[in-house]
Order: C-alpha cells, then sequence, then structure tokens
C-alpha cells in the first residue's frame, strides 16, 4: 500500500543531497523519489537503483533494422525485378551487396536511435500534452527534493532529515 | 623501476633467434632455379594436391593455368615457338615470385612492428595536444612503446632498399631500371619513384618523427623533477606541431612503403587507412603491455576505467579502420574502372581467404565482442580481442604488399611466422628495456591526479 503521507525534505547542495541519500538509506527509510534540476553524478548508485537496459534495446532495434534492410532490398533488387542497372550484378545478394551497404548502415542506425529514444518516452511516461509531476517549481532551477513516506514515524524523520542539512522539511499529505 | 624480468628477456632473445634462423631458412630455400620450378609446376599439374608448400587452391589455381596452356598447344598449334615462349614466361613468373616471397614476408613483419611504434607515437601525441586527463598513467607505457619507432623505421626502410639493391627488385619493381625502360606509366612517376630520392624521403620522416619522440621523452622525464610545470607545455606545443608533420608524412609514407609496390595503381584515402590500422594495432598493445604490467602490480593506480577508454578506443578505431577499408573498396567495386579495380580482383581471386577473414576479424569480431561496456573492464577479454585485432592487422598488411609480390605464390608457412617471430621478439626485447629506463608513473604531469583518480 502506497504511504498516504509523504515528507519533502529541500536541499540547495547536490554534495549535501548524496551525503542525505547516503544517511537516509543506511537508516533504512525508502525514498519515494528525488527530484533535481540537473544530473547528479552517482545519485542512482547511492539510492539503490537498477541499471538501465535501454542499451541492449537499442542493440536489438538495430539487429531488426539490419535485417528490414537486407530484406527489403534482397526483395526490390534481386527477387521481384533484377534488372541490370549499370552492369551491377544483381543474381544473388551478395554479388550486388557493397551497393546496399549504405542503406543497410543508415537503417541500422535509423531503427536503433529513433526506436531506443520512443522506448525511452514510453517509460518514462513522457508525452506533449502530458500534466508535469513537480511537486516544488523550485526543484526545477536551484533546489534538490527528497520525498519519503511516512508510516507514522515523522517526528523521528524530521529529525534525521533535519541533521542531514535540509532546509526545509514539509509534511504532506497525498490522500485527497 | 620497473625491471625487465629474465624470463621475458630471454622469451625475446629466443624469439628472435628462432626467427632468425626461420628466415634465413626462407632465404636459402627459396632461390630454386629455372629447371626447379619447371620440375615443381609439372609434378604439380598432374598429381593435383599434396605438395608441401602452396595451398591446395593455388595449386589447383596453377595447374588449371598450366592445363589451359597445354590445351592451348594442342589445338592453337601452328606457332611451336609462342608456346615455349609461353611456357617459359610462365614458369619464370612463378620462379620470381618464389624468389620475392622470402623478402615481402620479412618486410611485412617488419611493417606491422614498426607501425604499432608509430601508431602509439601518434597517439602519445594526440593525449598531449588535446590534454587527456585520463592518459597521463599510461604515458610511459607508451613512450616504452614508441622507442621501438626508430630502429624499426630504420629497417623496414632499410629493407626497402635492400630489397632493391641486393635483392633483385624483391619488393618494388619500379626500383628495376629494365622495367621502367619497358614501362610507360612509371616513367611517368620516375619523378617520385626513384631510389635516391624514396630513401632520402624516408630519412626525412623518420627523422622527423624520431625528433619529436626524443625531445618529447626528455621533456617528460625532466616534468618528473621540475617545479614548474614548462616541460609540459614545451611538450604541447611540440605534439601539436608534430601531429601536422605527422599526417603529411604518415600519407607520403604509405605511399612510399606500401602503394608503390604496385606502382601501377593508387587511391587517394589509401594514407588514412593506413594510419587507422596503424592506430588500432598502437592502441591495442597499449592495452596489452598496460594490462601485462598491471598484472605484474608494476601500475597499481591504473584502474579498469582505463582499461575500459582503451578498448573503446580499440572498438572505435576498428569500426574507423573498416569505414575507410570499405570506402576504398566499394568506390573502386562500384565504378569498376578497369586501370583501378585490377587491385581487388588480384584481392579476390588469389586472397580470398585472408582479404575477406581479415574483415571478419578486424570489424565483425570487435564490433560483437568489445561492444558491451562491461566486457571492456575485463582483461582477459580485453587481451583475447586484441590478439585477434593484431592478427587480422597482420593480414591487412600482407593484404597490402603479398598480391603485389608474390602474387598467388602466397602461403602463410616457414618465412612468414620466422619473420613475426623475429620482429616479435625484437619488438619485446626494445620495449621493455626501454620501459626499464624511467619510472613508470609520471611524477609531476599536472594532469596525473586526475588519471589517478579517473574512473568512467
Amino acid at each position: 500500500m502506497e504511504a498516504s503521507k509523504v515528507i519533502h525534505a529541500i536541499y540547495t547542495d547536490d554534495d549535501v543531497l548524496m551525503a542525505a541519500v547516503k544517511k537516509v538509506k543506511s537508516a533504512h527509510h525508502h525514498i519515494e523519489e528525488i527530484y533535481t534540476p540537473f544530473p547528479v553524478h552517482g545519485l542512482d548508485k547511492a539510492m539503490g537503483l537498477a541499471p538501465t537496459r535501454i542499451a541492449i534495446a537499442s542493440f536489438m532495434y538495430g539487429c531488426v533494422g539490419l535485417t528490414v534492410a537486407i530484406v527489403m532490398m534482397n526483395f526490390i533488387m534481386i527477387q521481384d525485378w533484377p534488372q541490370n542497372i549499370g552492369g551491377k550484378p544483381s543474381f544473388s545478394y551478395i554479388e550486388n551487396m557493397p551497393a546496399f551497404v549504405p542503406i543497410m548502415f543508415e537503417l541500422t542506425v535509423f531503427f536503433a536511435a529513433h526506436l531506443m529514444v520512443i522506448t525511452f518516452y514510453l517509460r518514462s511516461r513522457m508525452w506533449p500534452f502530458k500534466k508535469a509531476e513537480n511537486p516544488d517549481p523550485r526543484t526545477t532551477d536551484d533546489h534538490f527534493l527528497m520525498e519519503i513516506a511516512v508510516h507514522g514515524n515523522e517526528t523521528e524523520l524530521s529529525d534525521l532529515l533535519k541533521e542531514t542539512g535540509a532546509v526545509e522539511i514539509n509534511l504532506i499529505d497525498k490522500a485527497h | 623501476m620497473y625491471t625487465f624480468s629474465s624470463k621475458l628477456k630471454s622469451v625475446a632473445i629466443g624469439l628472435m633467434i628462432l626467427g632468425a634462423i626461420g628466415v634465413a631458412y626462407g632465404f636459402m630455400t627459396s632461390h630454386k632455379d629455372f629447371s626447379e620450378v619447371e620440375t615443381m609446376l609439372a609434378s604439380e599439374s598432374h598429381h593435383g594436391d599434396g605438395h608441401g608448400e602452396a595451398a591446395s587452391h593455388h595449386e589447383t589455381s596453377q595447374g588449371d593455368a598450366h592445363a589451359a596452356e597445354d590445351t592451348h598447344a594442342v589445338t592453337g598449334g601452328h606457332d611451336g615457338h609462342a608456346e615455349v615462349d609461353e611456357h617459359t614466361k610462365h614458369v619464370n613468373h612463378v620462379m620470381h615470385a618464389m624468389h620475392k616471397r622470402p623478402w615481402a614476408a620479412l618486410y611485412v613483419a617488419a611493417f606491422f612492428f614498426f607501425m604499432i611504434a608509430l601508431g602509439v607515437l601518434a597517439f602519445y601525441a594526440v593525449q598531449y595536444a588535446a590534454q587527456a586527463g585520463w592518459s597521463p598513467l599510461l604515458l610511459r607505457v607508451m613512450e616504452g612503446i614508441t622507442a621501438y619507432m626508430l630502429p624499426g623505421a630504420l629497417i623496414v626502410l632499410g629493407i626497402a632498399i635492400a630489397s632493391g639493391v641486393i635483392g633483385h627488385y624483391g619488393l618494388f619493381v619500379w626500383m628495376d631500371p629494365d622495367v621502367v625502360a619497358h614501362d610507360k606509366l612509371i616513367q611517368g612517376k620516375a619523378g617520385w619513384l626513384n631510389i635516391t630520392w624514396f630513401g632520402v624521403r624516408g630519412l626525412i620522416f623518420i627523422a622527423g618523427w624520431y625528433l619529436y619522440r626524443h625531445f618529447s621523452r626528455k621533456f617528460s622525464i625532466a616534468q618528473d623533477n621540475a617545479d614548474d610545470n614548462k616541460n609540459f607545455k614545451k611538450n604541447f606545443r611540440i605534439s601539436a606541431a608534430f601531429l601536422v608533420f605527422f599526417l603529411y608524412t604518415e600519407s607520403m609514407m604509405s605511399w612510399d612503403w606500401i602503394m608503390s609496390v604496385d606502382p601501377h595503381w593508387f587511391s587517394t584515402l589509401f594514407g588514412w587507412y593506413v594510419l587507422a590500422g596503424m592506430m588500432v594495432c598502437g592502441i591495442t598493445v597499449i592495452a596489452m603491455i598496460t594490462i601485462y604490467l598491471k598484472s605484474k602490480d608494476l601500475l597499481p593506480k591504473v584502474n579498469d576505467s582505463h582499461i575500459h577508454d582503451l578498448a573503446k578506443f580499440m572498438f572505435g578505431f576498428s569500426i574507423f579502420w573498416t569505414y575507410l577499408w570499405f570506402s576504398q573498396f566499394m568506390l573502386i567495386w562500384y565504378s569498376n574502372i578497369p586501370e583501378e579495380v585490377t587491385y581487388f580482383v588480384t584481392r579476390f581471386q588469389d586472397y580470398q581467404l585472408p582479404f575477406l577473414g581479415m574483415v571478419a576479424m578486424n570489424f565483425v569480431f570487435p564490433l560483437l565482442v568489445l561492444m558491451n561496456s562491461d566486457y571492456k573492464r575485463i582483461p582477459w577479454f580485453v587481451i583475447m580481442a586484441g590478439i585477434v585485432i593484431l592478427c587480422g592487422h597482420y593480414i591487412d598488411i600482407f593484404n597490402m604488399i603479398m598480391p603485389a609480390t608474390v602474387g598467388d605464390q602466397w602461403y602463410i608457412g616457414i618465412p612468414e611466422i620466422s619473420s613475426i617471430l623475429l620482429f616479435a621478439g625484437l619488438f619485446i626485447f626494445i620495449v621493455f628495456t626501454a620501459l626499464t629506463k624511467a619510472p613508470l608513473e609520471p611524477k609531476r604531469n599536472p594532469f596525473i591526479k586526475e588519471s589517478e583518480h579517473f574512473h568512467y
């Protein structure tokens, strides 16, 4: 069950944030989310997030693109209408292969790049008319926000967060 | 300070002795005279397979050529004299190819090891000119490898000239006055392709490269005990200047030392193509020697991120090499102009396996093996990929030199392998001796702290 109450701890420095994340993790509190204005190097490791698999997806999309290019040109140039165009050998795919390589390369890159980007949008739920999920507009400028679930341990948690150098601690009731 | 382990030293000396014996054997057995070659060819065409030296498909192709000649003799036998001439010409052709083989084998191996050192020198200059923060820990390893540049280059130039002066024009036909006298095309290029100018040019290239290597090494060592960064700044400046000089001379060197074995053929991106192969091999050897020294605990501050970076360069330059290889091949294949395309026709007909095999070794293998980021951090994985890449680039040089010299008489046998061993031994000996001359970690390089904490 998702906690109905969360604490928003706000920091103004990414180094302080990193130290705070480590402290909160070692005190075994669950960090729901962290909002930062820019990528903080090593934050994912400190939070213990699983590594991304998007590169593997991209490799597979590239393989699809290569296959599409080969099948398409084999059908068009070799199977369907093997015309003699400027003396190029269209008897088999391999004989005319060097002429197809630029297309094979470009389609591999095209599929790998575009499908990877689309995958990224789908997995991170981003689209043009999406409602922004930002809890505090300052986090897009110069503040860092850590969201922690509360299970009746508010005072203990806010004491801990104060110790870590949070400049602001807000208790938010999410159950509207 | 690194000490050259006696075990490695004896391996290097053993390789050199073994290689020298094999090279000598290659030279002694190659001098077959006309009648020997004639009987050899005759017995090959009659018995087919199973004759020691040549691989089976050469024999059949030779046999076919011979058989074709025989039928020609029978059907078109109106002029007996012409047949004898044809036959003599064929035997002479094969005989000359066999004489050239030990020279070509020696030259390919000499060039291969020289180009590793020159590739590393260029990479080293790039590190200074780009003020790279990750690599200063590896600079001494690179300096060790570039110690082979001077002897290696002199050996290559020496073999090239000796093959003309004492070797009966074993490598470069344009050195043969008889050939030039009957060849309008080479006559037109004689202003560039003549032995004196060839030698002088070679010495200018080598002198320029050596001067950079000498001063860069000097400043690098002086920087260790300096109390300012003056030496580093000097190194930055001469590296930038060297890179300009290098790009011009490397192109000209590749025309002279490699492309001119086919004096009728030319390609404009040849210099870049040779450069790409050079860089891959150089970076691969840097990675291998770094991993070796680290396994002996001599480079404790080198971490797996450095190996990862080197492996990325191996991967990237392998693809760059393929890009240039394919661009050269595809442009010539596509337009199919007879005067250019013969270059690839001979390679496709007589060198199919090495020609296509090398693309698999230099492109497909590194592409699939070195793509994964985790694998690039595993030392044995990088070593294995490196071995395949180095073998692939040896075959690349082999494919550049052999078709123009020995033609279809090629084989990777005693002369070729012995030449590799000879120069591998010399390379190891010189490189590891140079590594003992200075501390393996530069002390006062302005980027050394960054390099020590380098993390990717």
